[in-house]
């Protein structure tokens, strides 16, 4: 951890109006369920699915990608990152510390507004509201991990993990069977189902399994980050 | 700016003092053509690093592939129907087109600011206006061709499978319709969005933000405003504002008669009119508005 790179790290992500578009996720989800809170009764009765199938799906992946690759991918692409690499510091104080400022924005971005979601939707429940905001923590650092070495590896880190992020996690993840066992978000899920009561919050994987998962998945995406970078070879832009 | 960029008679800045050429120069229209096609080219790859083509010409794959692949299904089984219309396929594929978006978009706007080859076209005679509106066409051409191409595929195959001809031919005109009006719709938000940022990454990232979050959150209004999908109450019409999909398709709906999941009536259709207008006029409006600013420096 280095104060200086995630202070800059910081400024990276939300200078110059940057920052706007991380914002505006957790806003339309909140907006979203203002809005539903003032016209639709029961809004209890859809707060998991909604939570579900809209924050964990679409909102963490994205708040996630846009932390971890605006941390790491988009110095690389402009090719800024040689004047960090040309310092005496260790390439993994430089990949744990990016991680870290990213699960930092996702807690900010979206941990917190998914309880605060959770709470707007069904008052009188905040354990579950909680265990979303668990749930989405877990998720935001597996997914920091998993975009940090995606960023290292591929000048199209982001349309890849868009790729990823959409028609893994938010296609297959939710309807393919085979294809649940393998994705954060069911991981998450099952962390979530663990700390929750709600019926409806069911995940296909074992918490067990989910745990090692999503320990295995950090770990190793952090690691082949930090021996990428070791030996980066930065392309010339096409 | 744009007054000083009227083409001049003489010591134009590509005139750099070796020998003079005083024959006919292509003016404005002629340069704007060569951008156009030359964008629309790039927007495939063509003419750039083989590594640039690997993803549309991908993502066109995607698009095609399964149209091919059902075109000769159904002229091996004989179907007596089409599985499917051209309108519908469009929106069946819509996170491909999306990401299509937001990969090529950020490729012909991005790219110019960051690398300042923008102050070269600049200082051409061809104006501001022209530059963005090429680079507008070429992505909305782009985006035509992404959608187009597969609507070919599926009424050539419909026609040899000796379908209905007048109604195939309706289906295909009016697939064609609705993906004109989605091309312009999303090549204007899209080319807002990525040449507000000289960062590809961040472009990228933003349009698919937009595109699949307002998605998203229209289909989970529409679902919980009307659980049984009836298409009857009015709030939950007025919902598919929200994103350019569902716009673009309630529009094609009230233009053509048809062809959606309901047909909205008269006064919904012209606000839904109105606001396809509204959103490609400001978005067209911003993108030469933020070209006026970097041309100011």
């Amino acid at each position: 951890m280095n104060v200086t790179i995630a202070r800059l790290t910081m400024s990276t992500l939300f200078g110059h109006r940057r920052g706007l578009l991380l914002f505006i996720l957790p806003a339309v989800l909140l907006v979203l369920c203002v809005l539903l809170a003032l016209t639709v009764d029961d809004t209890a009765d859809f707060s998991t699915a909604l939570l579900q199938m809209f924050g964990l799906a679409v909102i963490v992946p994205l708040v996630s990608l846009l932390a971890a690759t605006g941390a790491l991918a988009s110095e690389i692409d402009d090719g800024s990152i040689v004047y960090l690499l040309s310092k005496p510091i260790k390439r993994s104080t430089i990949i744990v510390t990016k991680a870290l400022v990213a699960v930092a924005v996702i807690i900010v971005l979206a941990a917190v507004p998914m309880v605060i979601a959770g709470l707007i939707l069904d008052f009188g429940d905040p354990q579950t509201a909680l265990a979303f905001g668990a749930g989405t923590l877990v998720a935001g650092i597996a997914y920091t991990a998993i975009f940090t070495a995606l960023s290292v590896m591929s000048g199209n880190a982001v349309t890849i993990g868009l790729i990823y992020a959409l028609l893994w996690e938010g296609v297959m993840g939710q309807y393919v069977g085979g294809a649940k066992a393998l994705s954060v978000q069911q991981w998450s899920l099952a962390v979530v189902q663990h700390l929750t009561d709600a019926p409806h919050v069911k995940s296909d994987v074992k918490l067990p399994i989910a745990l090692i998962l999503l320990v295995a998945v950090t770990l190793v995406g952090i690691t082949l980050a930090i021996s990428r970078l070791r030996s980066l070879v930065l392309s010339t832009a096409e | 700016m744009s007054d000083q960029l009227r083409p001049p008679a003489a010591g134009v800045i590509h005139d750099i003092g070796y020998r003079h050429y005083d024959g006919p120069r292509l003016g404005r229209f002629a340069i704007t053509q060569a951008l156009t096609v030359s964008s629309l080219r790039h927007a495939y790859g063509l003419g750039r690093s083989g590594k640039s083509k690997v993803m549309p010409i991908l993502l066109l794959a995607v698009m095609v592939v399964p149209v091919a692949i059902m075109v000769g299904i159904e002229n091996a089984l004989q179907f007596d129907n089409p599985p499917l219309s051209q309108m519908r396929y469009i929106f069946f594929l819509q996170a491909v087109i999306a990401l299509y978006l937001a990969s090529q978009a950020p490729q012909l706007f991005s790219r110019d600011l960051r690398y300042g080859s923008i102050v070269l076209y600049l200082a051409r005679p061809l104006r501001r206006t022209d530059y963005a509106l090429a680079k507008l066409t070429a992505l909305a051409l782009a985006l035509m061709v992404l959608m187009g191409l597969p609507m070919v595929i599926l009424y050539a195959g419909a026609l040899l499978a000796k379908f209905d001809f007048t109604l195939m031919t309706k289906e295909f005109l009016s697939g064609l319709v609705t993906a004109l009006l989605l091309s312009i719709l999303l090549a204007a938000i899209g080319g807002l969005i990525a040449a507000a940022t000289p960062r590809r990454g961040f472009a990228v990232a933003a349009i698919i933000a937009v595109l699949i979050v307002s998605f998203t959150a229209v289909t989970v209004v529409t679902a919980i405003l009307d659980p049984e999908g009836t298409h009857r109450d009015v709030a939950s019409r007025y919902a598919n504002l929200g994103s350019p999909f569902s716009l673009v398709e309630v529009l094609a709906s009230f233009v053509l008669r048809g062809g959606g999941d309901w047909v909205p009536n008269t006064t919904q259709g012209l606000v839904f009119a109105a606001v396809y207008l509204l959103v490609v006029a400001g978005c067209c409006w911003g993108v030469n508005a933020r070209y006026a600013k970097v041309a100011r420096g």
